[in-house]
């Protein structure tokens, strides 16, 4: 029984590694530009859909796959770069309400945009070479996939981590989450450091959506779960945090999972009982800051 | 070097800083004086293009910057010091200095530490673990490491032990003595007296005396009452 969970747990865990990719890219935009951009979640879902396309034209499930991770999510980068320049950056000084109706507005135009190009179809894309069968943990398979998640999960934190405390570019978004009109007097170019974290963010979420699509479905509709789950996540590790974002995500992948196991119906539930004890307990977010 | 030309600012419909006139030679150092609320903080807020103005205009050796935004006016030799320090709380000291650096003059983190040895002792812990008073040597700093040819400092004393204030008032001496020109606010009217080669008083948003030093140590008791009032 204690393997079992143990395997459900890191089934959780590699789930939640995803989520975290996603999450990280919604955090550190709500962080810097305080925009809830409801948005994230058709860059994710894009970017499954371009995997599949790109997957399907090369052919070969290895390198199209592999084709399809280098390509996504510098494309959506690039529509995110695009939507922040065209778009968010011209109501950039009205009321927030405003800005969340736009982007509400942009996952209704990617939603059907999709539906146009791609139809309404459920699709699947292969698991590369490789990464398609199971290495044993205590005695029990658990699929190989799966375990390259968690790898390149860590991977992720890392580089992100590297990024945000090693470079100028990384400290100055730092310095921009805690106080952008600062940021701004001391010559940063404010206006242009979002659009860079605009498509940064737009490329986590597209890399979340490359990397779940063998493994999730790719259809309609995985943009709203995904962006609820995010919003969870990062409230849950406070608004602008990255390492927040990845013990949020971790948590509830892991919780949601181990759920599943014991009350099938609730598993769900249990997600937002530990979100909601979190907003009781630490309203600011596990490692947020009181504002 | 700077010209304030009758500027007009709002707070959307209050109305905060009226006609006001200021100008700033170069190398010198300009106080500007008033009690609370009179808009002190506003006037410098309006020149970094924080609080932009809504009529007037200000020129930078000439040129017209009132329409620039806030990085732009930076860029072009503008430091700018705020009255709640609003260091990065979350960076390091270190780090506080190397988002502001910008290496087109004498300032860098070498230099800035030399000024603030206490600093440097603190380089690697967060800006927010730092008492008021190394808070505030980290906010000029912070802006010092920019290379700013005009200097504004809001009331850098405020709320700070007398011990900080003799230093914080000793090396904006020094600063003084160096050539850096800067314009001051301060509701201390003793230390305005004793560096400020001009003072302007303001009162309720107006300019309400403007003098040299020395016409404003003569001219003490008209400056008083509109500081007590
Ligand atoms: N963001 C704001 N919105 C609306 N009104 C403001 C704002 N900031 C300042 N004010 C008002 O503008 C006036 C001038 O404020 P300002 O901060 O410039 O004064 P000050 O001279 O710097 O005062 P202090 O000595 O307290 O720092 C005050 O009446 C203040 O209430
Ligand atoms: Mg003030």
């Amino acid at each position: 029984m204690m393997d079992e969970i143990l395997i459900q747990a890191l089934s959780g865990l590699s789930r939640g590694m995803v989520l975290f990719v996603v999450a990280s890219g919604l955090t550190l935009i709500f962080g810097t530009m305080r925009i809830a951009n409801f948005a994230h979640g058709s860059f994710y879902m894009l970017a499954a859909f371009l995997t599949y396309s790109v997957a399907t034209m090369v052919g070969d499930r290895t390198w199209g796959f592999l084709a399809a991770l280098c390509l996504a999510p510098p494309i959506v980068a690039g529509v995110g770069a695009l939507i922040e320049w065209g778009l968010l950056k011209r109501i950039a000084t009205r009321p927030h309400q405003y800005q969340l109706i736009l982007t509400y507005a942009i996952t209704l135009i990617v939603a059907d945009g999709i539906k146009m190009l791609w139809g309404s179809d459920y699709r699947t894309v292969a698991r590369p070479a490789g990464l398609d069968g199971a290495i044993t943990i205590l005695d029990m398979p658990f699929p190989t996939y799966n375990a390259m998640l968690i790898l390149v999960g860590v991977l992720i934190a890392v580089g992100l981590h590297l990024l945000l405390t090693r470079t100028r570019f990384g400290k100055t978004i730092r310095a921009a989450v805690a106080d952008g009109e600062m940021i701004g007097a001391l010559g940063v170019n404010v206006q242009r450091l979002f659009t860079g974290v605009f498509a940064l963010g737009a490329g986590l979420a597209g890399l979340g959506g490359v990397l779940a699509a063998p493994v999730g479905s790719v259809s309609l509709g995985i943009d709203s779960s995904i962006i609820i789950e995010s919003f969870a996540v990062i409230i849950i590790g406070g608004v602008g945090n990255v390492m927040g974002a990845l013990i949020g995500a971790v948590l509830i992948g892991v919780v949601h999972a181990v759920g599943i196991l014991f009350v099938p119906k609730l598993a769900i539930a249990f997600v937002f009982i530990a979100l909601c004890a979190v907003l009781l307990i630490r309203p600011q977010g596990l490692l947020g800051r009181n504002t | 070097m700077l010209t304030c030309e009758a500027i007009n600012t709002f707070y959307g419909p209050a109305h905060v800083l009226f006609d006001v006139d200021v100008k700033v030679g170069e190398g010198d150092m300009v106080c500007l004086i008033g009690r609370n609320g009179v808009g002190k903080s506003t006037c410098l807020k309006s020149i970094m293009g924080i609080a932009p103005v809504t009529t007037g205009q200000i020129r930078l050796d000439g040129t017209e910057i009132s329409a620039l935004p806030p990085y732009r006016i930076a860029r072009a030799g503008i430091g700018y010091v705020p009255e709640d320090r609003r260091v990065f709380a979350d960076l390091t000291v270190e780090e506080n200095l190397e988002v502001a650096e910008r290496h087109d003059g004498p300032w860098n983190r070498k230099a800035v530490y030399e000024l603030f040895p206490a600093l440097q002792e603190f380089r690697a812990r967060r800006g927010g673990l730092l008492s008021g008073g190394q808070q505030q040597m980290l906010t000029i700093a912070r802006t010092l490491v920019g290379n700013p040819r005009l200097l504004l400092i809001d009331e850098p004393t405020e709320g700070l032990s007398p011990l900080v204030v003799r230093t914080l008032e000793d090396m904006i001496r020094g600063l003084k003595a160096k050539g850096q020109t800067m314009l001051l606010a301060a509701q201390d009217l003793r230390f305005s007296l004793s560096v400020a080669d001009v003072i302007y008083v303001l009162d309720r948003g107006r300019v309400a005396y403007c003098g040299d030093r020395a016409q404003a140590s003569a001219d003490i008791e008209r400056i008083r009452p509109i500081l007590s009032v």
